[in-house]
């Protein structure tokens, strides 16, 4: 969609810093996201105390889009698809930044299994990690194109995340039925699966608010305002 | 809930001579709401608002074609009386204008002239007239004095209250607050808010703010067009077309 400039130049500049900002967010998420998978794969706890370290700068990112959100509402009113631009930003840094989090909690038990023998091979969390990462890619995509189309297909993978989660559940249940002594590994990989499902969740989320930015309308909560109408 | 229309344009047409100024509009406007027209200069939202009282009949070479139906009937028709219309659809203007009296005979005159004469009735029109327009606190112990010596945000209270001495049913206001300083603009925008109880208000303003805190319904123009009308909210969250959106973001080659 071709869009005209606005009038102030220095009011497009500072949307333009959002957008550009937002999407710099995104590729570090993404690529702590991806850094995690590797260091749980290669058991490289070097690795995962590095993408811990890291965090810092997502969280320093996120208070900086937010302070620039609030500015421009402060200072210029926006209206319109602007309006909705910015809630729609201030939502989605939050939840990049939350991702960062989640990454930052695997991180943290990929060290602890390092003091474990493996389990088994891991087959479908790297399967989880590359459809999260995905997900946060195509969701950030559509938010630049202003693609509804692409946002919805964000959400119905979701659907595929949990299942995931739950095949991953079944699985250690048994393991820890079989022996005892693996549950403590269990428990932490279950809390890796869980939050690779929690990463779906906000690019989900994300994805619901590009939706919102494009078209006007709130889908999440689906069930409730189908109660209410 | 929608209430009923109190004004309807219908296929209203608009030249000053040859120059067509409004295009087709048709629009209802409800009963006790406060609709703002917006658009950028010269795109006959003033033109619009003037129409519906016929104030246009006092500028030369103007014409009208189509409908303006004020609670159901043409006011173009041949035999309405413009002055019986201006009585029922008051109108304030830009620039705070009262007349050079004093603040009593600003509210007096026109009732005067209408024919009420007793001084009780008189003065108590004054008194209902300057608080509905909250003005009477500050000008009650000075009803004689001049009201030029009154600053612009209470001479445009003021001419509101003139307006309202008149008992109207609808109140024009075009551009109301784009002479005045930012607290006498909250002054009036939450007199607007008290009005809308009594009255049905047409507002023009620059100020698309203005429009979104003040107004129920919102119609943006542009070059004699009535491009989109909706309710405020959702042209200013999420208008329908593309032209609207541009303009109230700031988008506006």
């Amino acid at each position: 969609m071709e869009e005209l400039r606005h009038t102030s130049r220095e009011y497009e500049k500072e949307l333009q810093e959002i957008r550009d900002g937002l999407l710099y967010l995104g590729a570090k998420a993404e690529k702590a996201l991806e850094m995690v998978m590797q260091a749980l794969v290669g058991r490289d706890a070097n690795l995962a105390r590095q993408i811990i370290s890291a965090d810092d700068e997502i969280d320093r990112l996120d208070i900086d889009l937010e302070e620039k959100c609030i500015r421009i509402l402060a200072l210029r009113q926006p209206a319109a698809i602007d309006l909705r631009f910015i809630t729609t930003a201030i939502k989605i840094t939050g939840h990049l930044e939350r991702i960062g989090d989640m990454v930052v909690n695997m991180a943290e038990k990929v060290i602890i299994l390092n003091d474990f023998p493996q389990l088994k091979p891991y087959i479908d969390l790297p399967r989880m990690g590359e459809i999260s990462r995905e997900m946060i890619r195509n969701s950030l995509d559509a938010m630049v194109h202003q693609d509804a189309k692409l946002a919805v297909k964000v959400c119905e993978e979701d659907a595929v995340m949990d299942q995931l989660n739950e095949q991953i559940f079944r699985e250690l249940v048994t393991f820890m039925l079989e022996d005892p002594v693996k549950i403590q590994v269990c428990l932490y990989i279950m809390q890796i699966s869980k939050s690779l499902e929690r990463i779906a969740d906000h690019a989900e989320g994300i994805a619901d608010m590009v939706v919102y930015m494009v078209t006007g309308r709130i889908i999440r909560h689906q069930s409730v305002q189908a109660k209410d109408t | 809930m929608k209430n009923q229309p109190i004004i309807t344009t219908k296929n209203v047409n608009f030249y000053y001579g040859a120059f067509q100024a409004l295009t087709d509009i048709t629009m209802d406007f409800e009963r006790n709401r406060v609709t703002a027209l917006i658009g950028p200069s010269g795109c006959g939202k003033s033109t619009l608002l003037r129409l519906l009282n016929r104030m246009n009949d006092l500028i030369d070479q103007t014409r009208v074609e189509g409908e303006v139906l004020f609670e159901g009937r043409n006011i173009y028709e041949p035999d309405v009386d413009p002055v019986e219309i201006r009585k029922r659809i008051g109108m304030v203007f830009q620039k705070p204008n009262p007349f050079p009296k004093s603040i009593y005979n600003n509210i007096t005159y026109a009732p005067r002239l209408a024919g009420i004469k007793s001084k009780e009735s008189l003065d108590a029109l004054v008194e209902d007239s300057l608080k509905q327009a909250v003005l009477w606190d500050e000008v009650k112990d000075i009803l004689g004095r001049s009201a030029m010596t009154l600053s612009g945000g209470q001479q445009q209270r003021l001419c509101i209250a003139r307006a309202l001495a008149m008992k109207p049913d609808v109140l024009l206001m075009d551009e109301p607050t784009s002479a005045l300083d930012p607290i006498s603009t909250a002054k009036i925008e939450e007199l607007v808010d008290e009005l809308k109880e009594s009255y049905t208000i047409i507002i023009v303003t620059h100020n698309m703010q203005q429009a979104a805190r003040v107004s129920e319904y919102t119609g943006f123009f542009y070059l004699g067009k009535l491009i989109e009308f909706g309710l405020t909210e959702k042209i200013f969250t999420n208008p329908d077309i593309k032209q609207t959106e541009d303009y109230i973001t700031g988008r506006f080659g």
